[in-house]
This record gives structure tokens, C-alpha cells and sequence, in this order.
């Protein structure tokens, strides 16, 4: 077990700097109106690093360099985009403890996470898109003899990306990946929660690129993500929230008419089918810890497995030994590589958790687990922590019906395969569900029943490059992960040839 | 980091055609902070959100800037303006699909420190928008 030193302290990974400029052009670019606010780590509550509060002039700034360095890029070779896109792979990889350790300073993560979940993917994501760029083909069609219909894919231009802050690098990397392997350039906003990691990365890999193919604008919603998404200069706007925010984008898309992409959450359910604790073998124990995973990164993921459906022989038993193994969760400094549970990402996030742990326990739902806010003592005092919680209750109530984005679970029973698919769908959203059975038929009907555009079957929370991740009904509109992804960042133009001499003989 | 004084509660008009009790209330703290963007940005709405990350936080914009449709419904109106004044209404609006699952709870808008996300306006003030709620008087 390794405590890593905290930032800035003797023997540390990282050295924040005291102020983050924005990085436009392939270089860090003051803010035009001089205004910088603190970056909070959730850790211990405290600021540790000033950053650019962009706005309207500094997007503005971004797009220009963005648009000077689009027509080049876009025409370089895909070997050449690959070989850039396998360059910033490797030095991910070289820095793999660094980053992890300003990740989880930034967001409050354990570290265990970005060291082996955030950022191994990170850089195999944009391995995974080097690969997909030099493998993808356009098509062509021979429509007769002499007329042959080709179709190419050509970058967008310059794109607009606003990301999460729950996997600050990750998230950003999910959308700058294809976008660069497919050839555009762009003007991202980070969310203004954790504005400081994603620059620690463009400090690493900022001069692997061309100047002004990606550059980094931070700030506010209002005064930087509104003036981006809203541009008529971007090409296409990504953007990953939640609802209010995902339909005003798609409102600014409309006006631009430019494609939209986004991912807007969800309330997944995780479903157990009693052949389950059929043994009490390996197989079982891997269940029981698919149950625990709705506290993984604090229950800060869009797919979080955040409503237990238990069939109901099993339910009393499963919910009981699943609820000591809950209990067993680590909890503490987030830089201690044994920690399994860190802090809440921000102060605002860790109000509305224990506003959701108030309205559940109001409706009724019995607290099995949890139910507070910890304080961790020490230098840790002012961090943002909760205690994994697990309710009791019916699919009706709220808690059961809204992306908490916390360690908070909702537990509830179903009779029958048709009883459970029908408390799965009950939901506004369709991003992530879970199904486990030693029945593979079942399984697989079960997967296919759920309306979510990701269902594991018998495992939860892998989120390999290759696999397609994305929503049902309004969890959002796109594909993230998986070539489909390139098609999101890319034109189709077709070529129709005539290789006939002959007049058509209309006129 | 800004908190402005309290001031009184503000309850919603009843707008839900067909019902007879209130359904969302502004804090004392929410209607000072309000008050001040009111000043800064001109007239305000809401618009409940719900999803991932800052889902589930009431989104304040320059009234009109977000554009409902007949799938959302108006919770209420929110007079902010201090007694005698011109008033100074907010509409309060949730898409008609979540609200199925919310109308059994009463809204309170209240305020904390907190480092905002989506294009709500208060965010810029190191403050956020905060719903509390308590079961309807009906459902209780």
C-alpha cells in the first residue's frame, strides 16, 4: 500500500502551479477580461490553484486558432494522426502516477482509480482511435457499368466539446480522441469543478500537436460554455450533463443547425435473478461485489448502478451479506492506494446528496446503510465525504428515480423476469443496466428487454474502448467509445462519377 | 463567495391546471440572491433539471433564454420583488416527463456555496441553486 504525498508537500508527484492560463494556439494565453477563480480539491476542501475564468473573448480567441490550424490538420494522413494520437498514449503512460495523483486532487477520487481504471483507459482510448482511423475505409458503390457513387469521410472542422467532472481526464479524452483522429480541430471547455487536471495533461502532451488543433478555454457555464456551444463557428457541439443544460445545447445546436451530441446520465438497474446465490461459489462473490460497485468513484458515474433489483427468494439474504460487504468499504484519504471510497466532487454535489438522503428517508425508504456525511478528521476535516448509503423502497419513489450521483443505492424486489424488466423501464433515462443469471437465455433477453444503450451482462463498470456507449430515451442522442464514435465527428461526401461519354439525352 | 441577507420566503402562485395547493417555494436566502441577479441579468426563469452530474439542480436563466413546449409544466410563479415594488415574477418550469415522477413533492429553492456547472447564472458567484423537498401535503 502506497499514501501518496499531497501536492505540493516535500516528495510529491505534482506541483500545481499557482495559476492555470487558458492554452490556446500550443500556448498558455492569459484571460482577455484578467479574471481567474480558485480550484476547490474535495479532499480537504480547500483552494490550491487559480484558474483562467474565460469567456465570450477567449472562446472567441480559441476558435480563431482552432480555425487557422483546421484546414492542415485536416488534411494531414491518417498515419500521421495515428502516430500523434500513439504519442500522447505513450507519455500518458509515462506519467501514469502524476496524472493520477492531480486527478484525485482535483476531483476527490481514490486513487486506486485514475491509477488503474482512468487513465490505463485514457491511453488506450487514444490507441483504440489511432487504430480506428487507419482502419476505417470509405465506400464506394458501382451503380452501373459507367457511374460509380464514392463516399469519403472528411472532419467536420472545428468542433466544440463541454465535459463532466467526475472523470475529468477521462471525459475529456472519450471526446478529443475521435475528434482529433478524425481530423478536427477543437475549442474544449472543461467543467469549472475540476478545470486543473486536464491542464496538468496539456502541460505533458500540449506540444505533440499543432498549434491550435485542441485548445483548453476554462470558466463558467454562462460565460464560457454558453458563448462555445452557442457559436455559429463550431462545426458540431459534444457536451456531456444533464437534461436542462443537454436540451439548451441542443436548442443552440438547432439555431446553428449543426449536429449535437449528448450524454445526459442516467438510473441504471442493476438485476439479480435468483439463480444467482444458486452457489456460494466465485460466481456469487462477483455478484455480490457487481451490487457494491454503485459506490465506485463515489457513485459519480453516469451509468452508476444506482437501483438494486434483487428477485425475491434471494432478497433478504443477498441484500444482507451485500450490505456487510458495503460496510467493509474503505473510506479515507483519497491519495492512499487502500482507499476504496473518496470524497464527493464538490460542495454543492455533496448538498444534493444528503438533500436526496433526506427526501428518501421522508418517503419512507428504510436506511440500511449509511446515511451521513463523514468527517475524516485531521487535514481532511473540510473534504466533501459520504458514507455509502443503501435504502429500501419501492421504484415510485424518488430516490429510485434520479441520478443522485452519489454513493447512494435504492434497493427494491421484483417476482418475475417480466416484473423486473418493467421496474428496469420505469425510469426517464436508458444509459447503463446490469443483469445477472447463470441462465444465459435469460440474461440475453434481459439485455435486450432493458431500454439503455449499455446493458453488462454479468459484470458492471468495464468501459473498454471498443464497446459503443450511449442513451436511451433521454439519457441523449450519440455514441461515445467504438469507431461509431468517428462518425459523430465526421462529413460524408459522396462523389457520383460518370465514366460514360454519352449525353443523357434529356435536352 | 456571496450571501446576501435572508429575507422572507416566497411561495408560488398555483398554476397547475386543476390543483389548489402551492408547489414550490423560494428560501429567504434564494429570494435575495434573485433579487441581485435580477438586477445583473434583467427578468429570470427556472428550469428543473434532471441526469447526470449537476442533474437534479434547478437551472436559472434570463427568462426566455431556455424554451419550454407543451412537454413541460409550470410549477409556479415566484413574485421576488420586496413588498410595494413592481413585481418581479420567475416562472418555475420541469419538463411533464419528470414531473411525473417529482409531483409528490414539494419544491424548495434554496441556496449554497458551491462551484455551479450547466449555464445557470449564479454559478459565476461561487453560490448554487438547491432544491429541498418535503412530501405534499396531499401525499403525506
Amino acid at each position: 500500500m502506497t499514501v501518496y504525498s499531497q501536492p505540493g508537500t516535500p516528495g510529491s508527484l505534482v506541483t500545481f502551479k499557482p495559476r492555470y492560463e487558458n492554452w490556446i494556439n500550443g500556448g498558455w494565453v492569459k484571460p482577455v477580461k484578467g479574471q481567474y477563480f480558485e480550484d476547490i480539491s474535495p479532499v480537504d476542501g480547500k483552494p490550491f490553484a487559480e484558474v483562467a475564468r474565460g469567456t465570450a473573448e477567449d472562446i472567441e480567441l480559441a476558435l480563431d486558432a482552432a480555425h487557422r490550424a483546421a484546414p492542415a490538420w485536416g488534411k494531414t494522413t491518417a498515419t500521421e494522426r495515428a502516430a500523434v494520437l500513439n504519442r500522447i498514449a505513450d507519455v500518458i503512460d509515462a506519467n501514469l502516477e502524476l496524472l493520477a495523483v492531480a486527478e484525485t486532487w482535483d476531483n476527490g477520487k481514490p486513487i486506486r482509480e485514475p491509477l488503474n481504471a482512468d487513465l490505463p483507459l485514457a491511453s488506450d482510448h487514444f490507441r483504440y482511435f489511432a487504430a480506428a482511423i487507419r482502419s476505417q475505409d470509405g465506400d464506394h458503390a458501382e451503380l452501373d457499368n459507367d457511374t460509380v457513387s464514392y463516399q469519403f469521410h472528411e472532419p467536420l472542422g472545428v468542433v466544440g466539446q463541454i465535459i463532466p467532472w467526475n472523470f475529468p481526464i477521462l471525459m475529456a479524452v472519450w471526446k478529443l480522441a475521435p475528434a482529433l483522429a478524425a481530423g478536427n480541430a477543437i475549442v474544449m471547455k472543461p467543467a469549472e469543478q475540476t478545470p486543473v487536471s486536464i491542464m496538468v495533461l496539456i502541460e505533458l502532451i500540449g506540444d505533440i500537436l499543432p498549434p491550435g488543433v485542441l485548445n483548453i478555454v476554462n470558466g463558467f457555464g454562462l460565460e464560457a460554455g454558453k458563448p462555445l456551444a452557442s457559436s455559429p463557428r463550431i462545426r458540431k457541439i459534444a457536451f456531456t450533463g444533464e437534461t436542462t443544460t443537454g436540451r439548451l445545447i441542443l436548442q443552440y445546436a438547432s439555431a446553428n443547425i449543426i449536429p449535437a451530441t449528448v450524454e445526459l446520465g442516467g438510473k441504471s438497474a442493476n438485476i439479480f435473478f435468483s439463480d444467482v446465490a444458486q452457489e456460494q461459489d466465485s460466481f456469487y462473490d462477483k455478484a455480490q461485489e457487481g451490487f457494491v460497485l454503485f459506490a465506485f468513484n463515489q457513485g459519480e458515474v453516469c451509468t452508476a448502478p444506482s437501483r438494486a433489483l434483487l428477485q425475491k427468494p434471494i432478497y433478504e439474504s443477498f441484500l444482507a451479506t451485500a450490505v456487510e460487504r458495503t460496510r467493509k468499504a474503505i473510506q479515507g484519504n483519497p491519495l492512499d492506494t487502500a482507499t476504496q471510497v473518496g470524497a464527493q466532487a464538490s460542495n454543492d454535489q455533496l448538498e444534493k446528496i444528503l438533500s436526496y438522503i433526506d427526501i428518501g428517508k421522508q418517503e419512507g425508504a428504510r436506511l440500511a446503510l449509511g446515511g451521513e456525511r463523514v468527517d475524516l478528521g485531521g487535514d481532511l476535516s473540510g473534504g466533501y465525504y459520504v458514507q455509502p448509503t443503501i435504502f429500501e423502497g419501492n421504484n415510485k419513489m424518488r430516490i429510485f428515480q434520479e441520478e443522485i450521483f452519489g454513493p447512494v443505492l435504492a434497493v427494491t424486489s421484483f417476482s418475475d423476469y417480466e416484473d423486473a424488466i418493467s421496474i428496469a423501464n420505469d425510469n426517464l433515462y436508458g444509459l447503463g443496466a446490469g443483469v445477472w443469471s447463470r441462465n444465459g437465455n435469460v440474461a440475453y433477453r434481459a439485455g435486450r428487454d432493458i431500454h439503455a444503450g449499455r446493458v453488462w451482462i454479468n459484470n458492471y463498470h468495464h468501459y473498454p474502448a471498443g464497446a459503443a456507449f450511449g442513451g436511451y430515451k433521454s439519457s441523449g442522442i450519440g455514441r461515445e467509445n467504438n469507431k461509431l464514435a468517428l462518425g459523430h465527428y465526421q462529413q460524408t461526401k459522396n462523389l457520383l462519377v460518370s465514366y460514360s461519354e454519352k449525353p443523357l439525352g434529356f435536352f | 463567495m456571496s450571501e446576501p441577507a435572508s429575507t422572507a420566503t416566497v411561495v408560488g402562485t398555483i398554476t397547475v391546471p386543476g390543483e389548489h395547493l402551492p408547489r414550490v417555494e423560494l428560501s429567504g436566502t434564494a429570494v435575495s440572491t434573485l433579487r441581485e441577479l435580477w438586477d445583473e441579468f434583467g427578468p429570470l426563469m427556472f428550469h428543473q433539471s434532471g441526469g447526470c452530474c449537476d442533474g437534479s439542480s434547478p437551472m436559472c436563466f434570463p427568462a426566455g433564454e431556455f424554451i419550454t413546449s407543451d412537454r413541460d409544466v409550470l410549477l409556479g410563479r415566484l413574485d421576488i420583488a420586496p413588498a410595494g415594488a413592481e413585481p418581479r415574477s420567475i416562472e418555475f418550469w420541469i419538463s411533464a416527463e419528470q414531473f411525473e415522477y417529482w409531483s409528490h413533492t414539494f419544491l424548495t429553492v434554496d441556496v449554497v456555496p458551491g462551484r455551479g456547472s450547466g449555464f445557470s447564472v449564479e454559478a459565476p458567484r461561487g453560490v448554487r441553486f438547491l432544491i429541498r423537498s418535503r412530501l405534499m401535503d396531499s401525499f403525506a
